[in-house]
């Protein structure tokens, strides 16, 4: 699969407020934006891949929204991790003939419908009668293990925020256009011990989408290839209690699986987007990713390397801690991705990047899908 | 006072919490491959045989990991912040989700001795919850 299939499209819109669009509306106008981005028309795209919180059958809802008529789709539902996974089933059904043009598309007003009533989809029986706070408190558990097992703490974890802050005041897109400080992190209101409300992610609205195609198609398209060069996919746990190990995830085996289809290591990957909807989530997964070994990320977030000038160029528009978060952040980590390859990334530009890493996660570290992209460079 | 959020039971799932209306918290063997599962499914995890006994655990276990809720998770909670979730690792080799009780915020931590008990939160549920070993941690 490595370099057959290619990224030719992305968009993102609204990516903190919507102005006047619904769930769906946000998915369509990314659509359009991607679309064009790659110079293609929507009636073009044969292909559907789509996840939602708010809809229970998305790639219907937008089919009939936007008037497409896909011969493909495809909307798996593994939380945030979903549009990483998009992209490996929509390499594989390009590859397998069964469309040409891939979309993958995203949408929420999960900040708009603030204090609204939501729909509670599905009960988890043995966890949810106590009214624990889904997902901060199994995120919660998971951090005082990581303390208990190897000695993390509270200003280590508010490295992580500051980092992000750092990189969101490069991205003029981002919310916030204040620096963050330790001591704001941990003098922020504790939710659920040990996490505070800056340990936690935004919680905004957003759109997102991405084009895909076959190599030979994409050479005749405007914007410059960003090549699939690995995928791979985990996953073991819906409950918290059902996590086997609460300090390390699938997203080994996830990553491993990418990195091997794509020949690459840790060390070869020029700049990372790495789900961060919790401090702890993204310390955890860096660990699990390769970036530093099972039990350093405290040090390692500590020392600076992930913010702007540190070793690894990580969440480069501020991650969903600094910059979007609307519910599931999967599809930016990608739009991101595609962006330093090209080279769009502006300020924040990573520079003669070649190798991007996009890990997404869902839930409670539950799903984990990699996706490891390149230039023509580094095919 | 809104009610707690009660979950819509079905199949093997009401069999756990009848167990825990009559003060018994349950887990899984195998009987093919002796492994342990927590709640009531009707495979085992380890080697897909049907062939499963419910069982009392004794309720003794260890502290796997503990949050303090300073905001409630469900309207019902509002007057209980702040209140303690755990992981316990019962002695059977299961781990259990549930709450502390009886243990200020700053009394909990990881490796605690604790020890089954029971809350009936509403006329048809009653939940499985943890106490320290050895009787109520003041709140000193
Ligand atoms: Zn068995």
């Amino acid at each position: 699969m490595r370099g057959e299939v290619a990224v030719v499209g992305i968009s993102e819109i609204d990516p903190f407020e919507s102005r006047g669009r619904s769930p769906v509306g946000l998915m369509a106008e990314a659509s359009r934006l991607a679309v064009a981005d790659a110079g293609l028309r929507l009636s073009d795209i044969d292909g559907l891949f789509t996840a939602s919180s708010v809809y229970y059958t998305p790639s219907l809802t937008f089919a009939e929204y936007t008037g497409l008529n896909p011969r493909y789709s495809d909307s798996t539902v593994v939380g945030g991790s979903s549009f990483e996974a998009h992209v490996g089933h929509a390499a594989a059904a390009i590859r397998s003939g069964l469309c040409d043009y891939a979309l993958v598309t995203y949408g929420s007003t999960q900040r708009s419908d603030r204090g609204k009533l939501v729909s509670q989809a599905e009960w988890l029986p043995y966890e949810q009668p106590y009214g624990m706070i889904h997902p901060i408190s199994p995120m919660a558990l998971i951090a005082h293990r990581h303390m208990h097992e190897f000695g993390t703490t509270s200003e280590q974890l508010a490295e992580v925020a500051v980092s992000a802050r750092k990189w969101a005041l490069r991205n003029p897109q981002a919310p916030y256009r204040v620096p963050l400080t330790v001591d704001q992190v941990l003098a922020s209101p504790m939710i659920s011990s040990p996490l505070h409300k800056l340990d936690c992610c935004l919680v905004t609205d957003g759109g997102a989408a991405l084009v895909l195609c076959a190599t030979d198609r994409a050479r005749d398209l405007p914007r410059p290839p960003v090549y699939v060069l690995g995928f791979g996919e985990s996953a073991d746990h819906r409950n918290i209690s059902g996590m086997p190990d609460l300090t390390t995830t699938r997203a080994v085996d996830s990553a491993q699986r990418a990195y091997r289809m794509a020949g690459l290591t840790p060390a070869d990957i020029d700049t990372a987007n790495v789900y961060d909807a919790f401090t702890i989530s993204l310390l955890v997964l860096l660990e699990d990713l390769g970036f530093v070994a099972k039990g350093e990320g405290g040090p390692f977030v500590a020392s600076g390397a992930i913010a702007p000038g540190g070793s690894l160029a990580l969440n480069t528009n501020g991650g969903g801690l600094s910059y979007c978060h609307p519910g599931m952040l999967g599809l930016f980590l990608l739009t991101e991705a595609v962006r330093q390859l090209r080279g769009d990334a502006g300020e924040r530009q990573v520079t003669a990047a070649t190798t991007a890493l996009a890990h997404g996660m869902g839930l409670t570290l539950g799903a984990h899908a990699t996706v490891i992209l390149g230039t023509e460079r580094a095919l | 006072m809104t009610q707690r959020p009660t979950p819509v039971l079905r199949g093997e799932e009401r069999a756990y919490f009848d167990r825990a209306r009559e003060r018994e918290l349950v887990y899984q063997r195998c009987r093919t491959c002796d492994a342990t599962q927590w709640y009531p499914r009707v495979v085992c995890i380890r080697c897909s045989g049907t062939d499963l006994e419910l069982t009392a655990a004794s309720g003794n276990g260890t502290i796997h990991s503990f949050t303090t809720l300073y905001r409630a998770g469900h309207p019902s909670r509002a007057a209980d912040v702040p209140y303690t979730m755990v992981l316990v690792d019962l002695v059977e080799g299961v781990r259990v989700f549930g709450e502390l009780v009886d243990v200020p915020p700053a009394a909990a931590r990881i490796g605690l001795p604790v020890e089954v008990g029971f809350q009936d939160v509403t006329d048809d549920l009653t939940l499985p919850v943890f106490r320290p070993k050895g009787g109520a941690i003041d709140a000193r």
